[in-house]
């Protein structure tokens, strides 16, 4: 089984051009495209609520491609992604609110921002591997946390502060169905820049960090560098990401970028499939939809069996957040390579159907 | 002089690794290092490649010395190597494993490598990709190009080590036991290999091999270490002639090989 791709066979690549496409297939070329297309009409087609579940994990997708990078990539680990999220949600207010530069270029520009931030906490992993990594990753997470907290000329400290509404060319994007497409747009180019990262010389080299550090050394990979760049592009899409949720809600507040929500970032890509672009995807939307829809399923035992279960009624919050953990604990056990592997599975039976021995 | 290895010592702790070891290599040479276990053939191998550093002594390549060059710019100089225990990026592609090999001679960085299509990538990709493939063909791999390196055979992680380490381009490549732990037929290839890449692609080789069978037929020229330190060097005939290497090492099994 060592040497079968997922290509049906018959379909030999007659060019390396063609090889190294990103998109290993004309079924696969024309699924995306006809998925690009439905992306683009949803808000024409599905409900309001949908929509708005939809911008959360294109938003919270973008932060988890770029922690993908660096735990599924180049294997390093960190615990404070929420607070780089963070930190761009707040560069981007502010910096459009001392400069009046328009909020269409603050987002992209937080991303950079956070990148500096990113890479300066990520100086450590020059030295330090591992569970050491990890800590001072939880470092940085609490003292961005506090940074969050005390730096009012920043962050409105614990008043928070507010994000103003995207407009481009004067039309703004002040509802949902519009956000939706600024968030669309960079959802779409992080997943190609991923994608391609991953095929091109620099995407190698963080992987081969990862797997072999002393022969990636001895193949001319300067190893401190990639480290630490890879907090860098990493850190970049958390701000962006963040960034964007920030002008989404309008209003930024440091509660809700603790480590709670830099380990659900982790559980993430942990279900979707460490190093895997789709799968990252396929992991936030779990994590996202998940809690609806044990609110929506607990919701319909009780209005069923509203007398024998009338003890759940109180404990409702309690079973959403026991059911994320319940799911994250069964991924492991059962799906370790994440959501993405189980998908090439059921891919490749496809492909082999009806002959599928 | 292609390599001078000039009175090289190194030593952990209280085990003397190295004890002032000198010789050098010629260009286009076929260079062998043999000797026991623990004698200090791959520490000499890693004081080229610049894993360790030597105590004392100087080891210069095309004239230069190497003191205080970091390893991951060795290649640049011309300096590839295999490693004794297998080396491979395990959960990459064959493929993604030679192209690393082309690290050093790629310019494309993170940012134009995410543009891909724009700015030049892409064209890069390909370019390196076909020399990629010559080597493939060369090695006789191109059945395994897009399996996973940690799912192969050991014979066959050997064999892509050795293309992994070509793919660099090196004028000099170290080659740490390639023959190691494989059959007969396979030893038969990698030795067919070592010389094509000495005698068609002239690339200077330096070897480390237990096998005295393929030491004694395809090297040029054999150094024998002992406890550290050199016993002798020379052209075969003579390094076997030679009666401290006849008592210590090769009595045995050379009667063996023969
Ligand atoms: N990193 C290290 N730390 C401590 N001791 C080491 C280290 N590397 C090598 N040594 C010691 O140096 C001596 C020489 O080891 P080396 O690996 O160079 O031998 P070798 O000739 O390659 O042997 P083999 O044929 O078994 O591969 C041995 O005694 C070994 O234990
Ligand atoms: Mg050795």
């Amino acid at each position: 089984m060592a040497t079968t791709s997922l290509r049906p066979c018959g379909d030999f690549r007659t060019t390396y051009k063609a090889d190294q496409f990103l998109l290993q297939t004309r079924w696969i070329a024309i699924w995306t495209m006809l998925a690009i297309a439905l992306l683009g009409a949803a808000p024409a087609l599905v409900d309001g609520y949908i929509v708005s579940l939809m911008i959360l994990i294109g938003i919270y997708g973008i932060a988890a491609l770029g922690l993908n990078i660096l735990v599924g990539m180049t294997g390093q680990i960190s615990l404070g992604h929420a607070a780089f999220f963070g930190f761009g949600a707040f560069s981007s207010a502010w910096l459009n609110s001392t400069t009046g530069i328009p909020v269409f270029f603050t987002i992209p520009l937080a991303g950079l921002m956070t990148t500096a931030v990113g890479m300066i906490f990520g100086l450590p992993a020059a030295r330090i591997k591992g569970l050491y990594l990890a800590i001072a990753t939880l470092a940085s997470q609490f003292i961005l946390q506090d940074f969050f907290a005390r730096a009012n000329w920043f962050s409105g400290g614990s008043s928070g502060s507010l994000a103003e509404t995207v407009t481009i060319f004067g039309f703004p994007l002040d509802s949902d169905e519009r956000y939706y497409y600024l968030v669309l747009f960079w959802t779409l180019i992080s997943l190609f820049a991923v994608a391609n990262l991953k095929r091109s010389r620099d995407g190698r080299a963080l992987v081969a960090v990862r797997d072999h550090y002393l022969s990636a050394e001895i193949m001319g990979i300067n190893l401190t560098k990639y480290r630490i760049l890879a907090f860098g592009i990493s850190s970049f899409f958390a701000g962006l990401g963040g960034a964007l949720f920030g002008h989404y809600l309008g209003y930024v507040s440091a509660e809700g970028f603790t480590i709670l929500l830099s380990i659900q970032f982790l559980a993430m890509i942990i279900i979707g499939g460490l190093g895997s672009v789709m799968g990252t995807i396929l992991g936030t939307a779990f994590i996202v939809l998940l809690p609806q829809f044990m609110e929506a399923f607990t919701g319909g035992m009780l209005d069923i069996f509203p007398n024998a279960l009338a003890g759940l009624a109180s404990g409702q919050a309690y079973i959403k957040e026991m059911s994320v953990g319940a799911a994250i604990i069964l991924f492991l056990i059962f799906e370790p390579e994440g959501l993405a592997h189980r998908v090439k599975l059921i891919r490749q039976s496809w492909k082999l159907y009806p002959f599928s021995y | 002089m292609l390599l001078e290895v000039e009175n090289v010592s190194l030593s952990f702790g209280g085990i003397q690794a190295l004890k002032d070891v000198s010789f050098s290599v010629d260009e286009a040479e076929l260079f062998s290092i043999i000797g026991p276990n623990g004698a200090g053939k791959t520490s000499m191998l890693n004081c080229i490649s610049g894993r360790y550093t030597p105590d004392s002594g100087d080891i210069r390549f095309k004239g230069r010395s190497l003191s205080g060059l970091k390893p991951n710019h060795r290649p640049d100089l011309g300096i590839g190597r295999t490693f004794q225990n297998l080396a491979l990026f395990d959960h990459m592609t064959v493929l993604d494993n030679i192209l690393v090999g082309r690290h050093h001679l790629m310019k494309n960085n993170f940012l134009t490598g995410m543009a891909y299509w724009f700015g030049g990538a892409q064209h890069e990709e390909l370019e390196h990709r076909r020399v990629v493939e010559d080597i493939i063909d060369f090695l006789e791999i191109q059945h395994i190009r897009n399996a996973v390196a940690g799912t192969l055979s050991y014979g066959l992680r050997k064999r892509v080590e050795l293309a992994r380490a070509v793919a660099l381009r090196p004028h000099l490549v170290l080659l740490d036991e390639p023959m190691a732990g494989m059959n007969m037929e396979e030893k038969e290839d990698m030795a067919r290999y070592v010389v094509d890449l000495n005698e068609e692609w002239g690339m200077t080789v330096v070897m480390i091999e237990h096998d005295m069978g393929v030491v004694m037929d395809i090297s040029h020229r054999v150094m024998v270490l002992d406890f550290g330190a050199k016993v002798v060097d020379g052209l075969p005939d003579e390094v076997m002639a030679n009666e401290h290497v006849k008592r210590a090492y090769l009595g045995a099994d050379l009667g063996e090989a023969a």
